[in-house]
């Protein structure tokens, strides 16, 4: 009995679990079950190819996909205290850290990055759902500040991809005092009269949205991203009562007036673009596909895009 | 007293004793029980002594949200004169969670603006147990931008379980709504002066206590989450409540290691509640001294320094 339970049935499970997802090379669409080839599901940003249902995108791929050729810099983001307050729960804070870096291969939460995206030159973070939750805490904050203190000093618009369950709990009150703290960074670019855009991306919840995710100056959501202060689950109990469908996606904060746009991953860089480019006053981006900064001899987007913008003046 | 807290009973029973003791004697005017009776009020202040001279962070919360501590309503009353409410958002509604309006301060005209939780259960109701909706926040950010316009010092009396979790408030942008507030708290060249009196429940309080001084009382919390809440999540068992409390450093004396508070402000033996005369007047004396310190400033000064203090925290953690 032993051998068999210990033994014989681990190998047949293990040959099996191999055998249902080979390498990983197709993953099932949460939203209607589809077998997806990585790929395809790769080119579509992971969006499903089948329904459209948008699954999470790690800040790495968002960033190839976004800018330039795939071509951007990270910005380094200065390094708070570990473990602050000695937090323990059923895990050591610490623990938790070691096994969220060993399973996203990130160090945190957020990740920052200059360069350019349809020949814009643009600081961008995104947050990172898998890496605790995305959760905001001071390295988050200090990851915002950064990206802002750059985009001042190159005078570049910030774009920000939010994902969060909110705050960092584990850092206690200084998890929450991430929202003053990145309302100052959104302060720092407005005063600079630089433009700020908010991506809300699934789910977008808690203290983050109550903070720099709210603060945009173009607010556009992802389909079917969750944004909210207090959770649905949250809501149910406090109301004892079921909620409307679609309670809290992003189609429901954009008939409410809360976001200004909603628009499918697919079609997001070319729509940051545009507005981003149109924000600064710059002629209209080239449409179709760029080569990567620095071979400027293949193309000379300044001459196509002048001839626009140039034209009505004549 | 008729509220007593779970962990007082001892207390309750002793005091109980005393009371019944003068109440037969007042019955009848042979008895003496004056020694007797004064023995058992040494029992008890002894034991509060004891009590309150080692409040577990749990037992902290369950101060800071006694029902008959003193309240926003209560401050504005005692300290403040001419106190004026100005009501509404301009949009959809006046919350009642949410109040504040002009006042003189020692004379001086300022802006105040707090919550307030309601101290039966009529003005509980009317003020939705101090939890605000976005009308509240948007109320607040119009009286911040009335005070920065005229130059009147701002002070807000924090005391909130959070910002209230509604179909109505998640429709009508709740968080958009503290997000401005916490905006324009980083945005105004007035003195800005917070008291936590109480509960600081997470966004709903950093809404109102992004300032240039933040005081608690010295039995109040300030917190990310409820410690309920957080047991729940990572304790996945809501009565885990006294592990998440300790976990969270939420008490005054934590937070000012930590350099959130700026300062504490002394309760009277047993908690506000069992004096609540003298710890309006410390809180007085707390916002006199602070709006002291910071006379004289220039708003670009008072706007500059703001901003630097909450860019600067999280650098000493709770060993330095």
């Amino acid at each position: 009995m032993n051998w068999i339970t210990n033994y014989v049935r681990p190998r047949i499970n293990s040959i099996f679990s191999r055998r249902d997802t080979p390498e990983n090379l197709w993953s099932k669409c949460d939203g209607c079950g589809t077998m997806l080839f990585h790929r395809e599901l790769k080119e579509n940003l992971n969006v499903c190819t089948s329904c459209g249902h948008h699954m999470a995108i790690s800040p790495r791929d968002r960033f190839t996909a976004l800018f330039d050729g795939g071509i951007f810099n990270e910005i380094a983001v200065p390094e708070p205290l570990d473990d602050p307050l000695k937090f323990r729960d059923q895990k050591k804070y610490p623990d938790r850290m070691k096994a969220a870096r060993a399973t996203t291969g990130e160090k945190e939460a957020m990740l920052v990055a200059e360069g350019e995206m349809g020949r814009t030159p643009i600081v961008a973070a995104a947050q990172d759902f898998s890496f605790m939750g995305g959760s905001m805490g001071m390295y988050v904050g200090n990851a915002i500040i950064a990206a802002a203190e750059r985009a001042v000093d190159l005078k570049r618009p910030l774009i920000l991809f939010s994902a969060a369950g909110g705050a960092r709990m584990q850092e206690g009150i200084l998890s929450l005092m991430q929202m003053p703290r990145t309302t100052v960074a959104v302060q720092m670019l407005k005063e600079a009269g630089l433009p700020y855009i908010v991506v809300l991306t699934h789910p977008t919840t808690g203290g983050v949205t109550a903070s720099y995710a709210m603060l945009g100056d173009v607010q556009i959501a992802e389909p079917n991203a969750l944004i909210c202060f207090a959770g649905p689950r949250v809501i149910e109990q406090t109301l004892g009562e079921k909620l409307p469908d679609g309670f809290q996606r992003a189609e429901y904060l954009l008939d409410h007036g809360m976001l200004d746009r909603v628009t499918p991953r697919t079609e997001l860089r070319d729509e940051l673009i545009t507005v981003t480019r149109m924000l600064l006053g710059l002629p209209p981006a080239v449409a179709g596909d760029l080569p990567a900064p620095g071979d400027t001899d293949m193309a000379s987007p300044e001459k196509a895009a002048k001839q626009p913008s140039d034209a009505p003046r004549e | 007293m008729t509220n007593y807290l779970d962990f007082e009973k001892p207390l309750a029973e002793i005091e109980g004793k005393a009371e019944e003791l003068r109440a037969m004697a007042r019955a009848n005017e042979e008895m003496d029980v004056e020694s007797e009776a004064a023995a058992l009020d040494k029992k008890a202040a002894e034991l509060l002594k004891e009590l309150y001279g080692k409040l577990t962070p749990w037992r902290k919360c369950q101060v800071a949200r006694h029902p008959e501590r003193p309240h926003c309503r209560d401050y504005i009353k005692t300290l403040f004169t001419e106190y004026t409410p100005l009501a509404g958002d301009r949009n959809f509604a006046d919350d009642h969670a949410v109040m504040g309006g002009l006042a003189r301060f020692n004379d001086t005209p300022v802006m105040v603006i707090g919550h307030e939780k309601g101290h039966d259960t009529k003005s509980r109701i009317l003020h939705n147990f101090g939890m605000a909706r976005p009308e509240g926040y948007r109320k607040a950010v119009r009286l911040m931008d009335l005070a920065d316009r005229f130059g009147l010092p701002l002070i807000t009396l924090v005391d909130t379980a959070g910002a209230y979790p509604g179909k109505g408030a998640e429709e009508r942008g709740q968080s958009e709504a503290i997000a401005r507030s916490t905006e324009k708290c980083l945005q105004i060249g007035v003195p800005l002066i917070s008291v936590i009196i109480g509960e600081g429940g997470s966004g709903g309080a950093v809404a109102f206590a992004t300032a240039d001084r933040v005081a608690m009382l010295e039995h109040s919390i300030y917190s990310v989450i409820s410690p309920e809440g957080c047991a729940s999540i990572l304790w996945k068992d809501s009565e885990k409540m006294r592990e998440a409390a300790e976990a969270l450093r939420l008490t005054a004396q934590d937070l000012e290691k930590l350099g959130v508070t700026d300062r504490i402000i002394r309760e009277p033996m047993g908690g506000a509640h069992r004096d609540r005369a003298s710890t309006i007047d410390a809180v007085g004396a707390a916002i006199a001294s602070m709006l002291a310190e910071l006379d004289g400033r220039s708003p670009k000064k008072l706007i500059k320094d703001r901003r630097k203090k909450f860019l600067d925290l999280g650098s000493k953690g709770l060993a330095a």
